[in-house]
């Protein structure tokens, strides 16, 4: 591991004025991913700005009925948290299904939605890969892929973001709040993670220097349910091969309101909007589900040996809108 | 022989249990003399070819860099006794992650940095590292691991199988496996100004590893110490000596200081062995009342370029099942990948993977019973060998087993137990290991104030052998296991074998058992006080453990498994797994039943969520981390039942104990995969059963 300095942020205003005039700057929060990549030497920053002690730990209601999540708020106390539990029990079961106990109990909020693909050519400095080192190429396309995009991906990158959270939140129509140099500034979770294009080495919308400092849920949709389904290869500590984070709203049999996002399909939360339209004002029935949900993943291109990502996703998509439909 | 004598048989609690859970446990890597320097390996970057130059400079000028060893400078070794450890003696790059070059420096980080510094120039060879049936580097070897003869053929069962009114002709594909202990491999060495090498290494038997690094540096066994007090899990892949001792060593030799080396997570596929892929043909022949008439069982598997390790998969299917024609052969190629090696069971979990499938798929054919079919070719004497067997408790497992499992109340039909989305399902599958067992030295010791001191190099890999050797010292002495201590972990003791091949209790056992004897015969002679020295007693069983038993010796055992398959996404669930196992007398029922559970939790990772894929391209096993190599959590492992039937023996030896390290993962993963079969209707032939291979068959 490269030698790095380390300072404690006292403020988020230390924090950003640090991180902008240390281009090689990254911030700590739990580092249960920032910290292994540094070991696999994929992450080599000068400095670490621990942000952990900052006081952006808090769950609070926002003046609409919102909520309002700070960035350094671990998995396991948002996923407990009685508003998200009973408000949004999509983004309580997505974090629950994510990582393990020991490693919830430490990963922060903020840090979950910047953690990275875990391709594995991503994460073996000894072989090319454009995220990593731009212009060298992306073994994958042609070598194991089983777990990457079937949504979205490039010619450059085929990576898929590893979030479960970070699904929920774009579901949930969360919103990224921002503190950088230059100020302020909100990005809606929809658009916060990039798909790769020719661009694979920018996970995200965030510039130099910014920091997040919270996550903002707007009021849940009246009488929506919402869910998290995922698929995996063992019953915990596994990344998904595929899920989905639904909400649902129905009155009278038809659908009100409806929101998808599917992960471990693509280089980002796959926001499932084709789908959502065919959903809107349609009868809640299977049919209906399925029709919406193919309508969505007629876009996938899947790889070689992961085309069974697509049947995955469908299935439990399908399941998933199925199920708050009979409980609304 | 008599039921066991007491203390053997009782469940005694691990003696360094407290040690353990409180961390004061010492490993291998946990020894640091004064002036230790850090080595970090380099492995290959490319599959095939050779190394070109090592440019040093810039790692050498990094702080705390002490020296960087490559085939240019590494001391020359006399003769390895293992090709795997000739590490940077020559150019020659055989697979990706052979070890090229050694960093050594006053830290790991160091080491690392200046490892990251070094420049390697390579010339690249075309490589060849995928298995295929028509591979054309295919070749029978002459012996396959455990040095049994590569084919066996008795009648002629290509005929009787054309004959037989039911067929089962089947392929079954099992890619490679990884033993990932929780500890890896570190060694810590030192040179003594005598020339006398100390080093402290995680392995399953540091006698071997004495002789082995003897060997290596031209020393007698008498100039190398290696100590291994605790070691965290082996599974096979501590048996043989690692490069990393040899490293350890040669880096210690030419630095002048004592060198540590733990090897990175990352680093062991590559180096410390695999279970190698295969694929294994099966063809069985049966009358229509289920008597096997032919049984074959075709294996082909892949070695590497170094050394011939071949998996003897077809073994076991010559002493499972009665049949009058059998063939039973291994094909091997070598190709430019890591080299394979032991991982539990050896031949008998994929061979068994195999065979009990299609025993399986030849019930569905036949419509009879799984247990039933097992029954009614259950063998009097073995069949390769026609020897009669010593014990065989197969059907008393198999029955014990369907009592305990409710078993008998199963609805044959597949596919027609639904919970909702769930699909539900029970298998069985039989378990068998063959008993080994290997001459061991130890001494006794009766001091004067009624204690008494047992002493040999056993390796406790967390098996509890400190523990059941205190018990067989107890048992003999006819006194508490309280009053015996107990000396393992370093080849300063009396010489002992490994801690493999389920043969550790055993080995030791009996020489623990002879030396306590001589011991008690001695006091019973003495008249007087003892001497203040006290009185030792030194045995060793080479003459009896080497006389040829006239007996088949082997445990069996049958293994039940429930399984819920989720029809929405393929995820596969055991609900409840149950084994019966026949292996003599069990010695210690609290580490048994432990060894047995953690058997069969690897058999669950086997069929449902662990497998080693080999990158074509780049040559090497993609999953390097336990982020991506799958074990088990606790959250696949359900409630996992253990019973044995307690045989009396008398052809063992004198404990009558059969080894139980292995059995619990024999037949597992066939269990597993037999009962996602009667849950789906569904019969996948390749392990794992990940949901990517179920899903196409249940949307």
């Amino acid at each position: 591991m490269k030698p790095f300095g380390y300072l404690r942020a006292r403020s988020t205003a230390e924090a950003v004025r640090e991180s902008s005039a240390h281009p090689g700057a990254g911030f700590l929060g739990g580092g249960t991913n920032l910290v292994d990549l540094m070991k696999l030497g994929v992450e080599t920053p000068d400095l670490l700005i621990d942000i952990s002690r900052l006081p952006l730990d808090q769950v609070g209601d926002t003046d609409n009925g919102g909520l309002r999540i700070g960035a350094t708020v671990r998995n396991s106390d948002l996923a407990a948290h009685p508003a998200v539990r009973t408000r949004y029990p999509v983004l309580s079961q997505a974090l629950l299904s994510g990582a393990s106990g020991q490693l919830r109990n430490t990963a922060t909020t903020g840090g979950n939605l910047l953690q990275r693909t875990r391709c594995p050519y991503f994460q073996d400095t000894s072989k090319p890969c454009n995220k990593r080192e731009p212009g060298t190429g992306c073994p994958a396309l042609e070598g194991a892929h089983r777990d990457l995009a079937v949504l979205g991906h490039s010619e450059h990158c085929v990576a898929t973001h590893p979030s479960d959270m970070a699904v929920a939140l774009s579901a949930l129509d969360a919103t990224v709040q921002l503190h950088g140099p230059d100020g302020e500034r909100t990005v809606p979770a929809t658009e916060f993670h990039r798909l790769p294009g020719d661009t694979p080495h920018r996970d995200t919308e965030i510039r130099a220097g910014e920091l997040i400092t919270e996550v903002v849920l707007p009021p849940r949709p009246d009488g929506a349910g919402s869910l998290y389904r995922k698929a995996r290869d063992r019953a915990s500590f596994a990344f998904a091969l595929a899920s989905v984070a639904a909400v649902l709203g129905v009155r009278d049999g038809r659908i009100e309101h409806a929101a998808l996002a599917f992960g471990g399909l693509a280089h980002r939360p796959w926001r499932a909007y084709a789908a959502e339209e065919a959903l809107r004002g349609a009868p809640a029935t299977g049919e209906t589900f399925e029709r919406a949900v193919d309508a969505e993943l007629a876009a996938a291109r899947p790889l070689r040996d992961n085309a069974f990502k697509v049947g995955l996703a469908r299935s439990l998509a399908v399941d998933a809108l199925a199920e708050l439909a009979a409980d609304s | 022989m008599s039921q066991a004598p007491p203390p053997l048989g009782t469940p005694a609690a691990r003696r360094e249990g407290r040690d353990k859970v409180t961390g004061t446990a010492r490993y291998a890597a946990e020894h640091t003399p004064p002036g230790c320097l850090y080595g970090w390996p380099v492995p290959a970057t490319i599959a095939r070819g050779r190394v070109s130059a090592v440019h040093t400079d810039e790692a050498l000028a990094l702080p705390g860099v002490h020296a960087v060893l490559s085939h240019d400078n590494a001391p020359r070794l006399k003769q390895p006794d293992d090709p795997i450890l000739a590490v940077l003696q020559d150019d020659r790059v055989p697979h990706r992650g052979w070890y090229i070059a050694l960093v050594v420096a006053d830290t790991l980080d160091h080491a690392r940095a200046g490892a990251e510094a070094l420049r390697i120039a390579y010339e690249t060879t075309e490589h060849d590292v995928v298995l295929s049936e028509n591979h054309p580097g295919l070749y029978t070897p002459e012996t396959v691991n455990g040095e049994y003869p590569a084919v066996r053929e008795r009648g002629d069962a290509d005929r009787a199988f054309a004959m037989a009114p039911v067929q089962v002709d089947a392929t079954y594909a099992i890619g490679a496996l990884h033993n990932h202990p929780m500890e890896p491999h570190a060694s810590t060495a030192q040179w003594t100004q005598d020339g006398h090498l100390h080093v402290h290494d995680s392995n399953q038997g540091s006698t071997t590893v004495r002789e082995s690094l003897a060997a290596a540096f031209g020393l007698r066994p008498q100039q190398v110490t290696v100590v291994s007090e605790h070691v965290g899990g082996g599974f096979g892949c501590k048996g043989t000596t690692r490069p990393q001792a040899v490293l350890a060593a040669m880096a210690a030799r030419h630095t002048g200081r004592p060198v540590k080396i733990a090897l990175p997570r990352r680093q062991l596929a590559a180096v410390v062995g695999h279970r190698p892929p295969t694929v294994q043909r099966l063809r069985l022949g049966a009358e229509l009342d289920g008597t096997l008439t032919s049984v074959s069982h075709e294996v082909i598997t892949q070695t590497s370029t170094v050394k011939e390790f071949v998996e003897q998969a077809a073994v076991p299917a010559r002493i499972m099942y009665g049949s009058a024609h059998s063939r039973t052969t291994h094909r091997v190629t070598a190709l430019d990948v890591p080299s394979p090696s032991w991982m539990r069971a050896p031949g008998e979990a994929p061979g068994m993977y195999a065979l009990e499938s299609a025993m399986d798929e030849l019930a569905a054919a036949l419509g009879i019973d799984p247990v039933e079919l097992r029954l009614r070719n259950d063998p009097a004497d073995e069949p390769d060998s026609g020897r009669p067997f010593s014990s065989r408790g197969l059907a008393a497992c198999l029955e014990e087993g369907a009592a305990r499992f409710g078993w008998y109340d199963r609805d044959p039909r597949p596919a027609v137990r639904e919970e909702g989305p769930l699909l539900v399902g029970t298998g069985v599958a039989s378990a068998t290991y063959p008993v080994y067992i290997a001459g061991s030295s130890a001494s006794a010791h009766a001091a004067t104030d009624g204690s008494y001191r047992i002493q040999v190099n056993a390796t406790d890999i967390g098996t509890g052998a400190r523990t059941v050797l205190a018990q067989i010292a107890a048992s003999v002495l006819n006194t508490p296991v309280e009053n015996i201590r107990i000396d393992i972990g370093s080849s300063e003791l009396p010489d002992a074998p490994l801690a493999g091949g389920s043969s550790g209790t055993a080995s030791w056992g009996w020489s623990v058992h002879k030396a306590s004897t001589a011991l008690l015969r001695q006091l019973r002679e003495c008249t007087g006080p003892l001497p203040a020295e006290g009185l030792t007693i030194f045995a060793d069983t080479e003459q009896e453990t080497s006389e040829k038993s006239p007996y088949a010796r082997h445990a069996f055992g049958a293994q039940f498994a429930e399984v819920a398959v989720d029809s929405r996404t393929g995820e596969v669930r055991v609900r409840r797994m149950l084994g019966v196992f026949a292996a003599g007398h069990i010695l210690n029922p609290r580490t048994a039943r432990s060894q047995f559970i953690g058997g069969m939790t690897m058999g669950i990772g086997m069929a449902l969520t662990e497998g080693s894929t080999m990158d074509p391209v780049f040559g090497d096993f993609t999953e390097s981390d336990l982020a991506s190599y799958h074990v088990p959590v606790c959250a696949d492992v359900p409630e996992i039942e253990v019973h044995w039937i307690d045989e009396d023996d008398p052809h063992l030896n004198p404990m009558g104990s059969k080894g139980i390290g292995e059995i619990g993962i024999v037949g597992a993963a066939a269990a597993v995969g037999n009962a996602v079969r009667h849950a789906t209707g569904v019969r996948l032939r390749s392990l794992p059963l990940t949901p990517d291979t179920l899903l196409p068959y249940l949307l």
